[in-house]
């Protein structure tokens, strides 16, 4: 599966469009590193427990939304965008999103 | 209690300056040193090429880091914000959050052998706060991310 954020697939030719495909995911951290983050948070600099968080969930979006991609049996998502929402405390929702295609 | 408030908020004040300052210093040295070792990637963000580029393969690649302002600033950027203006404590942390996404995009990108990233966007989201007192937040996410590509003739002279 080629994932790109460009229009196109750099190098290649789009054959075939399928539409839209999307993955989502909410995560939180369990309660001791949201206490460690909490007091990191008093003298700042970076919260490496919530760094990993995001970086795990997006991981996640974008499996499922490739695997949504295979389904429809495109063999790339192009124009890919993500969104994050904080939905809770401690709990941050990733959206990934693009658009499945056949590329050669 | 009253009294324990009085006592603990200047500590955690001075504390967080402190170590705060000490923290941001440390963290701008080790951003020179990365950004200067990282420069053999050239990250771009417009995503149509010059006709001259062929590229062999392409992959998305990402860098995000969640950085959190110390306590000191959080206070002095809530004063300061009553008179409005440019909140100058506040900048020099989504500064250091951005160029730290970048270095780790990059860092991505060069280990598994690109040399050039194309349709860079970066990102930020503020992230809720952990105690749920909305007493400032928890942090500010910074994400990076754009299309790895490798080309068959190099980069040429161009750039």
């Amino acid at each position: 599966m080629i994932i790109s954020n460009t229009q196109e697939v750099p190098g290649k030719t789009i054959v075939e469009f399928f539409g839209l495909v999307s993955g989502s995911t909410v995560r939180a951290k369990h309660i001791g590193k949201d206490i460690m983050a909490s007091l990191k948070n008093v003298v700042g600099g970076e919260l490496t427990g919530y760094t990993e968080l995001l970086s795990e969930a997006r991981g996640e979006a974008i499996r499922r939304m490739s695997h949504q991609a295979e389904d429809v049996g495109a063999n790339a998502i192009v124009n890919v965008r993500f969104a994050t929402s904080s939905v809770a405390q401690g709990a941050a929702e990733l959206f990934a999103y693009g658009t499945a295609v056949t590329v050669e | 209690m009253e009294l324990l408030v009085l006592l603990v908020t200047p500590v955690m004040l001075l504390g967080a300056w402190i170590s705060g300052g000490m923290l941001e210093r440390r963290h701008l040295k080790s951003l020179l040193l990365l950004e200067s070792g990282s420069s053999g990637v050239l990250a771009i963000t417009i995503e149509d090429l010059p006709p001259d580029w062929h590229v062999e393969s392409c992959e998305l690649v990402m860098g995000n880091v969640v950085i959190s302002q110390d306590y000191f600033k959080r206070v002095a950027a809530s004063i300061k914000s009553i008179f409005g203006g440019n909140i100058g404590v506040l900048e020099p942390l989504l500064e250091r959050a951005r160029r730290e996404a970048l270095i780790r995009m990059k860092g991505v990108a060069h280990a598994r052998g690109y040399d050039t990233i194309i349709n860079v966007r970066i990102e930020t989201a503020t992230l809720a706060s952990s105690r749920g007192n909305g007493k400032g937040t928890a942090g500010v996410e910074i994400l990076a991310f754009g299309t790895a590509i490798s080309l068959s003739n190099g980069r040429g002279a161009k750039v």
